[in-house]
C-alpha cells in the first residue's frame, strides 16, 4: 500500500514538473500530442526484429526531457518499474523462436532474442515518450489539449475526473490497510474473506467520496464540461516544434540513420 | 425581494430507504443573518444544508432563496446565490492546483478570463491563502485546505454561504483564524456545527434541529445557555458557559 502511494505521489511529482516553465514547459499541449502520437506511431510500425533503426528515437526523449529540465532518474525509475510488463510480452519469445539470426564472433544470437530486445526498446520508447509528455505538459493541459485536437469533451472530462479518483482510491485504499494492520497481528495476508470485504468496503467507500466530490462540482455550477483556465494558445514556435519532430522522425524511419553514420564514421577513419 | 433571504417551508425530506430525515422544517433567514444550525449527529443539519445549496430538491415544502424556489430549473441561480462549504474540504477540492480549484466556479459561470483572475485573487487573499495558489489542494495541512474551500465558495461572489461543520478537525489557532475570517464576511451566513463555542463567537441567531425538525429557533445566547433544550437535543453546554475557568476569562476580555 505504501509503494502504491510513493507511486502516485511520483506521478504527482512528475506532473508537476511540467509548471516550472522550462522551453518544453511552453509548448502547446496539442503540439506536444501531435509529436508524441507521430513518435509513438513510428516506434512500433518498425517490423519485429529491428534493433539498430530503433537506437536513433532516442534522441527525442533524451532532448526533451533535457530541455524539460526532467531528473533522468525519476524516468528511468519509471521505465523500471513499468518494465515488467514488456519483459512478460516477450519473455517467451526466446523460448518460441530460436531460429539462428545474428553470428557475433562464436556466438549465434536467435531471433527470439532479437525480438524480445526489439519489444524492450519499443517499450523503453513509448513510455519515456509518454514520460515526456506527462513532465513536460502536464496533464490537464494534456488532456486540454487533447479537447483542443477535437476529442470528445465527455472522454477528455473522464479523463481529468479519473486523475482525480484515482488518487481519492488510493486514499481510502491506504486508510483501510491502515486499519487492517492495527488489528492484524502483523499478519500480512488478510485472508479471503477479510480481503473480499476490504475490496468491498474500498469501492463502496470510494464511490461515495465521488459523490461528495460531485455534489461540490455541482454546487459551483459544474455542467458536465470541466473548463480550466489555461487558455491554450498556437504560436508560430508550435508549429515549428510539431515540423521538427515530424521531419526528424519521417527521416529517421524512411532512412537508414545508423547505417548511414557508420558508413560515414568508417570513411571519415579511412 | 432580496436574494439573501432564505425562506423554508414544511420541508420534508425521506431518504431512499424510507428514513425520515427532514420533518416539516420551517423557517425564514433574513439579509446579513448569521444563523447557527445545531443538533446531534442525525438531527438533519447536513441534509438541510444539501436543500440549500439543491444539492437536494425538496421532495415536500418549499426551499426558496429570495424569490427563487430550489428546483432543478432554478439550479444554476441557485449555486450562483449560495456558496457552500462541505464538511470536508478533500470533497470540495479537486483539480490540479488550488487556482484552478478556486477558478473553478467563476469558469462554470462563463466569465471572461481577466475577472475569472480577478475573482481567483479576491477570494484567495480574503482567506490569506494567496502564497498556495499554484500548490496542489491535497499537499495542504488542515487549515491551508478550509481556507482554500471557502475561497472556492468565495470567488463565485454568493449572496449566501452554508458552511457545514467549518471547524471540524481544525487545531485551535486555526480554528481562531477561521472565526475571525467569518466575522469578516458580511454574506448571510448559515454555519451547521457541533461547535457551539464558535456558534456562540459568529452567529447572532441559532436554530436547535432534532430528529429532522426544529426543535428551537431563537438568540444564540439565550438557545445555548438553556440547559435543559440542549440535554433534550442531545447537546451540551458550550464551554464558555461551563465555568471553564480559562475560557470565562476570555469571556471577561472580549
Amino acid at each position: 500500500m505504501a509503494m502504491l502511494n510513493t507511486v502516485l505521489g511520483d506521478i504527482d511529482a512528475l506532473d508537476r514538473l511540467s509548471s516550472r516553465g522550462g522551453i518544453a514547459n511552453r509548448i502547446d499541449p496539442r503540439a506536444m500530442l501531435i509529436a508524441t502520437a507521430l513518435f509513438v506511431l513510428a516506434v512500433v510500425s518498425y517490423p519485429k526484429y529491428e534493433i539498430e533503426n530503433l537506437l536513433p528515437f532516442f534522441v527525442y526523449p533524451i532532448i526533451m526531457i533535457s530541455l524539460g529540465a526532467v531528473p533522468f532518474g525519476v524516468v528511468a525509475r519509471y521505465l523500471l518499474i513499468a518494465s515488467p510488463f514488456a519483459v512478460m510480452v516477450g519473455i517467451f519469445n526466446p523460448l518460441l523462436d530460436t531460429r539462428e539470426m545474428i553470428v557475433v564472433g562464436s556466438i549465434s544470437i536467435s531471433s527470439g532474442w532479437i525480438s524480445f530486445i526489439s519489444i524492450l526498446l519499443r517499450f523503453s520508447l513509448s513510455v519515456s515518450g509518454a514520460l515526456v509528455l506527462l513532465a513536460c505538459t502536464g496533464y490537464v493541459r494534456t488532456c486540454a489539449g487533447l479537447a483542443g485536437l477535437g476529442a470528445p469533451r465527455l472522454l477528455v472530462t473522464q479523463f481529468l475526473l479519473l486523475y482525480r479518483f484515482v488518487f481519492i482510491l488510493a486514499d481510502e485504499a491506504y486508510r483501510m490497510a491502515r486499519a487492517h494492520s492495527l488489528r492484524s497481528r502483523g499478519a500480512r495476508n488478510p485472508g479471503v474473506s477479510v480481503f473480499a470485504s476490504l475490496a468491498g468496503h474500498l469501492l463502496i467507500r470510494a464511490y461515495d467520496r465521488g459523490l461528495r466530490l460531485h455534489q461540490a462540482m455541482l454546487a459551483r455550477g459544474f455542467d458536465g464540461t470541466l473548463r480550466t483556465n489555461r487558455e491554450l494558445r498556437w504560436k508560430p514556435v508550435d508549429t515549428l516544434f510539431v515540423v521538427v519532430c515530424a521531419s526528424f522522425f519521417a527521416a529517421l524511419r524512411f532512412g537508414n540513420v545508423s547505417r548511414t553514420l557508420g558508413e560515414l564514421v568508417m570513411e571519415t577513419q579511412r | 425581494m432580496s436574494h439573501h433571504i432564505v425562506e423554508v417551508k414544511d420541508l420534508i425530506y425521506r431518504y431512499p430507504d424510507g428514513t425520515p430525515a427532514l420533518a416539516g422544517v420551517t423557517f425564514r433567514i433574513e439579509h446579513g443573518e448569521s444563523v447557527g444550525i445545531v443538533g446531534a449527529n442525525g438531527a438533519g443539519k447536513s441534509t438541510l444544508l444539501s436543500h440549500l445549496s439543491g444539492c437536494i430538491i425538496a421532495q415536500s415544502g418549499l426551499v426558496a432563496i429570495g424569490e427563487i424556489p430550489v428546483t432543478k430549473k432554478t439550479l444554476p441561480d441557485i449555486r450562483r446565490a449560495v456558496g457552500t462549504i462541505f464538511q470536508d474540504p478533500n470533497d470540495q477540492l479537486f483539480m490540479p492546483t488550488v487556482e484552478e480549484d478556486v477558478a473553478f466556479g467563476p469558469l462554470n459561470m462563463n466569465l471572461p478570463a481577466e475577472e475569472v483572475e480577478r475573482r481567483v485573487a479576491m477570494a484567495l487573499s480574503k482567506v490569506n491563502a494567496l502564497h498556495i495558489r499554484k500548490r496542489p489542494p491535497y499537499r495542504l495541512s488542515g487549515g491551508e485546505k478550509r481556507a482554500a474551500a471557502i475561497a472556492t465558495a468565495l470567488s463565485m461572489s454568493p449572496d449566501i454561504l452554508v458552511l457545514d461543520e467549518p471547524t471540524a478537525a481544525l487545531d485551535p489557532r486555526t480554528r481562531g483564524l477561521l472565526i475571525d475570517l467569518l466575522h469578516g464576511f458580511t454574506h448571510t451566513k448559515i454555519i451547521a456545527s457541533h461547535d457551539l463555542d464558535m456558534i456562540l463567537d459568529v452567529c447572532k441567531r441559532t436554530i436547535v434541529m432534532y430528529k429532522g425538525a426544529v426543535m428551537a429557533d431563537g438568540a444564540t445566547e439565550q438557545i445555548l445557555a438553556d440547559i435543559e433544550l440542549l440535554h433534550r437535543s442531545g447537546l451540551e453546554l458550550p464551554m464558555r458557559m461551563q465555568s471553564c475557568p480559562k475560557c470565562a476569562g476570555k469571556d471577561k476580555e472580549s
